[in-house]
């Protein structure tokens, strides 16, 4: 199968400059451009988590004011989760969903282009909220009314932001799901895919499924504050608990958007370093489709404290733990992938083994969460902060890590350098424990979330959080070190890098990918 | 190190941390006050111990493979990828934890949703920052008051050293007898709240135009404190709850003062809504 | 499945999708202002639909191009389908969430507000739908089924039929039939619109009924009026493919630019079923 590039477009005739980037159809430049949007809103969040930490390091009030403590946390939730983890994996998807089936570019090139640019529309409502009269939004990243009926123009701002954001991610997913489903080459049949394409065909499939929700709930939380509906509003016959249902079905499949990716990436990394082909393929495949149908079914476990009827809270229990057996599935295939194998450690390794450990833990977290009466202790305390921290940070950003080192030798050309690469890991690792691991501490002892102070027997944990979390903070500088370094002075990359890898990517393209890979598809045994 | 004393090590420091929570409220639950509290705790204390008996299992087996299973030292790489007995083992196993771990919570949900016949009724109604009660039922019917931090605003701003109850004291304490089924109804009157006193496991949300309930029985006199659990604005750390439990002789004492304090004052209930 | 032995078209750069962003930069700010009463917004808005014109012009027209010049060929045809598919399933999670506040309300959150629970602070409310609420006092009346709505349920359903006829006139090649069936779409979507926004005006200025009745009229307008502004986006859409036939665009054997507007079109149509029933039936 050849491709037919348009005219202008073939080969190295693209525009170069700055349009290269703007008008780009070309489903490498943009998941370039995807990693770097990310990346630089992981330093936007971080930096409001550091304001966060900064001002949670003492008793008192040290440097933030309590509303605008509440604007730098709601802004810290809203940019991690949409601006820096979705994108970077939706970058890792526009890299290597195409090479990793043998596609040419993904199905839809213009609108790839298109889901990208709209983020940094999105972005910037954001982050000019802060500038706005009355501040940014302030009521959390779930924004529950009727608290957020009462803001200021802040939060009309995050609404079209999160209007733009869905309608970036439905694209993008669209866009996703159709390369997967109709530009495999020849042979590559659904059961032969790498499991990071899997993983991100079912995470595509619940984005379609969660984000218009998320558009339907914040349209009617706008209407509800500008044209007198009563959605929200128990005068008019609505309920605020009725946003609540509706976010959390966006907002626990969402959660898993952001998790499953992960797993796709940790069972392509584990396989290669053991050298050994990955322990239970089709139970993988299976347990993450579980993972996604079981998803759409437990979102009340956010909501334990709202009062709902018993048989409501023991069904959403139940159905919430019962995604331990399909994750736990998952747990045992990387360890029996790795039993008996012929490790080497690299960085990619290193970070998804400590994805794995420290992920557990979150998981652990999260049973604890799903069962009601320990959850009414822990709701809305920092034991909460803790759970999704471990499965977030240390889940979803150590695997996105683990991916980028993996797949810089492919993407540049050249190898990134490991001695730095694993100072990373160990360092992240350390401060990371640091900063969480007390957290479960302070919920387990009562300290709330999202307030800016609080009583003094929480002193000494919130001390060693924030010490953790600011050297966790720069930590993160010596990644970007890393990756401007491989870029610009790293040494040659092998065509196939790693030993043990087995997928299309490494062997049947060289380092760097050429910017047109797959104009004819390979050939699959 | 030998793999063996890494594993005795990590083995004795995670115990030695286990038991710490056990028994130091520092790293654990505050020391439970009522049934439900109690429950909750035991509950918590199993869930970490067979949380911990998983991980070791896991991270054992793992961990001897990775420092066994290694290139460097030689070894070489086995070409198995799957064993239907073993994955339907391990698929029916944590099923079977789950069951185990979910049997006794839904006893104490069951139990924690049980509000029929309570000694007394209190309304609990959240305001943008403060808490208002009114006794509805029972031994005090007819109080009602506010309740406010009472910290001072220096000691927030650090122009004072911060007192011992910073940020955990009101100006009226909400008091109720020991010994007594208390029936906690929670509303709003601006945004969600949520009444939270974890020595009695009680965390309600209180929702503008609707009633909720919970409730408690204090087993010792005493203070117990709590804060406001739901964001709701920005004094949101700024509402704690401290309750009062009085013996049933005191109790009675109290009520007739407040009683005499509060005739003819404009009550919250009819300020309501 | 995978891809045959045919090319896939991978297409030149393009500057539609930055115009597009850059329309959706105004068009953002453009509500926020307006919403919160700034006049910059408006200005805002105008110049936002003004680019977001311009590039659905252009966009769609250089799709149409590259169509007509035969560079999609079956896997490229197979790739529209399953975007359009998605796409559609997308729009009907939007439009779950809005039946599911209906279904919400009526089923949960007003018998609760009616119960005896609830007489602490709403003693006078007895629930029952319609209903504004227990805490609004205006009265409006409700919108009957079986005036207008029936009349537009009976317009939307033979739209459906009209739309069929057309696709099977186009694959029969009878271009002339084709050009008729697809009129006569349009004009049973614009008669369904003309009779919505009469509907919109009888119920402000006869029934009191309005967005904000409570419940009701939440519901009612949120429901009703976004599938209006489907319907209307359907039309546009059938309009421009009416241009494009008259143009001579599509073959009997090649126009999923047609398809995907009438599949459009009958999920637009189903979604009428389920406002007819659950909002002005029962
Ligand atoms: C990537 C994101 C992610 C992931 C993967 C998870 C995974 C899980 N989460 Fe978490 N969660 C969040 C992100 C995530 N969560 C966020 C962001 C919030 C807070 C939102 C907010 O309020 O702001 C939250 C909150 C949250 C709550 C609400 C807490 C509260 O507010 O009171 C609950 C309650 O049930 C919960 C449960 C779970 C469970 C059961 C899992 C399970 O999927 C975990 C399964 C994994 C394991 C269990 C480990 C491996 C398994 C084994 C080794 C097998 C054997 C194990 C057993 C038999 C136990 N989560
Ligand atoms: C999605 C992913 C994600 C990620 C990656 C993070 C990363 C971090 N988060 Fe979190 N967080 C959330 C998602 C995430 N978070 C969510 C959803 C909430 C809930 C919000 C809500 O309640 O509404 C939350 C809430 C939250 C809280 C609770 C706030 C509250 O309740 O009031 C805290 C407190 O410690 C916190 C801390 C941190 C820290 C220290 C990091 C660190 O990992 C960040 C490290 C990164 C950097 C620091 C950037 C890089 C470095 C620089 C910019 C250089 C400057 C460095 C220095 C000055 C040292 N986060
Ligand atoms: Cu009241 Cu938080
Ligand atoms: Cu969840």
């Amino acid at each position: 199968m050849a491709v037919v590039q348009d005219v202008h477009g073939h080969h190295d005739h693209h525009p170069t400059g700055i349009m290269r980037w703007v008008a780009a159809t070309n489903h490498k430049d943009i998941g370039t451009m995807y990693l770097w949007f990310s990346f630089s809103m992981f330093l936007v969040g971080g930096f409001l988590a550091m304001g966060i930490r900064a001002e949670l390091f003492m008793p008192g009030i040290q440097i933030l004011e309590p509303e605008l403590f509440n604007s730098f946390t709601t802004l810290h939730g809203l940019i991690m989760v949409f601006g820096a983890i979705m994108p970077a994996f939706v970058g890792l998807a526009n890299w290597q969903v195409p090479l990793m089936v043998g596609a040419p570019d993904m199905a839809f090139a213009r609108m790839n282009n298109w889901s990208f640019w709209l983020l940094p529309v999105a972005g910037l409502l954001l982050v000019s909220s802060f500038f706005v009269p009355g501040g940014a939004a302030a009521g959390g990243w779930t924004f529950y009314p009727p608290l957020s009926t009462q803001g200021g123009i802040g939060v009309d701002m995050m609404i079209f932001a999160i209007h733009i954001l869905g309608a970036s991610s439905i694209m993008g997913a669209i866009n996703i799901i159709t390369t997967i489903l109709n530009m495999r080459a020849p042979g590559m049949t659904l059961m032969k895919m790498p499991l990071f394409v899997w993983t991100w065909l079912i995470t595509a499939y619940l984005l379609v499924l969660a984000m218009p929700v998320l558009a339907g709930v914040v349209t009617m939380l706008l209407t509800d504050r500008h044209f007198g509906t009563s959605f929200f509003n128990a005068a008019g016959g609505g309920d605020p608990v009725l946003f609540q249902h509706i976010f959390w079905f966006f907002g626990h499949p969402e959660v898993y958007i952001m998790i499953l990716p992960a797993f796709g990436i940790v069972s392509e990394i584990i396989p290669t370093f053991a050298r050994k082909p990955l322990f239970g393929y089709s139970s993988m495949v299976y347990a993450t489709a579980s993972i996604a149908i079981l998803s759409c079914v437990v979102w009340a476990h956010h909501m334990f404290t709202v009062g709902m009827p018993t048989v409501g809270q023991l069904f959403f229990m139940y159905a919430t733990m019962l995604i331990a057996v399909p994750t736990g599935v998952k747990v045992f295939n990387w360890t029996a992938t790795m039993w008996r194998g012929s490790m080497t450690f690299e960085t990619p390794m290193l970070f998804a083994i400590g994805f794995i450990f420290l992920f557990v833990i979150g998981g652990f977290s999260g049973v604890i969460c799903a069962i009601v009466p320990i959850d009414i202790q822990v709701q809305d305390t920092y034991y909460v902060i803790a759970h999704f921290h471990y499965v977030l940070v240390s889940g979803a950003l150590f695997s996105i890590f683990g991916a980028v080192y993996y797949w810089l030798p492919k993407w540049t050309g050249r190898m990134y350098d490991e001695k730095l690469g694993k100072l990373h890991f160990w360092l992240s690792m350390i401060f990371f424990n640091m900063a969480f691991f007390v957290q479960h501490f302070l919920g387990l002892a009562g300290m709330p979330r999202r307030i800016p102070d609080y009583s003094l027997q929480f002193a000494d944990f919130n001390m060693i959080s924030s010490i953790g979390a600011f050297g966790f903070g720069l930590t993160q500088l010596l990644f970007l070190y890393i990756v401007i370094k491989c870029i610009r002075s790293g040494e040659k990359a092998a065509d196939k890098q790693w030993e043990g890898a087995t997928t299309l990517e490494w062997t049947a393209l060289p380092s760097p990918a050429p910017y047109h890979s797959f104009e004819t598809p390979p050939v699959l045994k | 190190m030998s793999s063996k004393s890494v594993a005795a090590l990590v083995g004795s420091i995670t115990l030695a941390f286990y038991s710490g929570m056990a028994f130091s409220s520092k790293y654990n639950f505050q020391e439970p006050q009522s049934v439900i509290a109690r429950d909750i705790y035991d509950q918590h204390i199993m869930l970490l111990w067979i949380c911990l008996a998983i991980f070791i299992a896991v991270f054992g087996v793992m961990f001897y493979s990775i420092l066994k299973h290694r290139k460097s030292l030689g070894y070489k790489a086995a070409n198995f990828h799957h064993s239907t007995a073993v994955e339907i083992i391990w698929t029916t196993i944590p099923v079977l934890i789950l069951i185990a771990m979910a049997w006794p919570a839904t006893k104490t949900v069951i139990a924690m949703k049980d509000t029929s016949e309570p000694d007394i009724t209190i309304k609990a109604t959240g305001y943008q920052w403060l808490w208002g009660y009114d006794y509805l039922q029972g031994e005090g019917e007819g109080i009602s008051f506010y309740s406010k931090l009472s910290t001072p605003p220096a000691q927030m701003r650090n122009k004072e050293p911060k007192g011992e109850n910073y940020l955990l004291e009101v100006d009226n304490n909400l008091v109720v007898p020991v010994g007594k089924k208390i029936r906690i109804i929670t509303t709003a009157n601006d945004v969600i709240h949520a009444w939270w006193v974890p020595a009695f496991g009680v965390k309600q949300d209180a929702i503008p135009g609707f009633i909720r309930d919970a409730w408690f029985t204090a087993e010792k006199p005493g203070i117990y404190r709590g804060n406001c659990a739901e964001l709701c604005g920005k004094d949101h750390g700024y509402m704690p709850i401290v309750v009062e439990v009085m013996e049933q002789d005191k109790y009675a004492e109290w009520v007739a003062e407040k009683k005499k304090a509060t005739a003819g004052v404009v009550t919250t209930a009819a300020v309501e809504n | 499945m995978s891809q045959g032995t045919g090319h896939y078209y991978v297409p030149a750069p393009s500057k539609w999708p930055i115009v597009g962003s850059s329309a959706l930069f105004f068009l953002g700010f453009g509500a926020v202002f307006t919403m919160n009463k700034m006049p910059v917004g408006y200005w805002s808005l105008a110049i936002g639909f003004a680019i977001l014109i311009y590039m659905l012009f252009g966009w769609f027209g250089e799709v149409a191009r590259e169509s007509e010049s035969g560079k999609y060929g079956a896997q490229e045809d197979k790739s529209f389908r399953w975007g359009m598919s998605w796409f559609i399933f997308s729009e009907v999670a939007f439009f779950a969430a809005f039946f599911g506040a209906l279904f919400y309300m009526r089923a949960l959150s007003i018998p609760w507000l009616a119960d005896a629970e609830h007489d602490l602070l709403w003693p006078d409310f007895a629930g029952g739908w319609p209903t504004a609420g227990p805490g609004i006092t205006e009265q409006f009346t409700p919108m009957g089924a079986w005036g207008i709505p029936a009349i537009n349920t009976f317009l939307l359903l033979s739209s459906g039929v009209t739309v069929t006829l057309a696709h099977w006139a186009l694959k029969e090649n009878r271009r002339e039939a084709l050009k008729l069936w697809l009129l006569a779409t349009i004009a049973l979507g614009v008669v369904f619109l003309g009779f919505q926004i009469y509907e919109y005006g009888h119920a402000y200025a006869d029934l009191n009924l309005k967005l904000t009745s409570g419940a009701y009229g939440s519901t009612f307008f949120m429901l009703t009026g976004f599938h209006g502004f489907h319907v209307t986006i359907g039309t546009i859409m059938l309009i421009v493919i009416y241009f494009r036939c008259a143009a001579g665009h599509f073959k009997p054997e090649h126009h999923f630019g047609f398809e995907g507007v009438a599949w459009y079109w009958h999920f637009v149509d189903v979604v009428w079923l389920g406002l007819f029933i659950f909002v002005y039936l029962v």
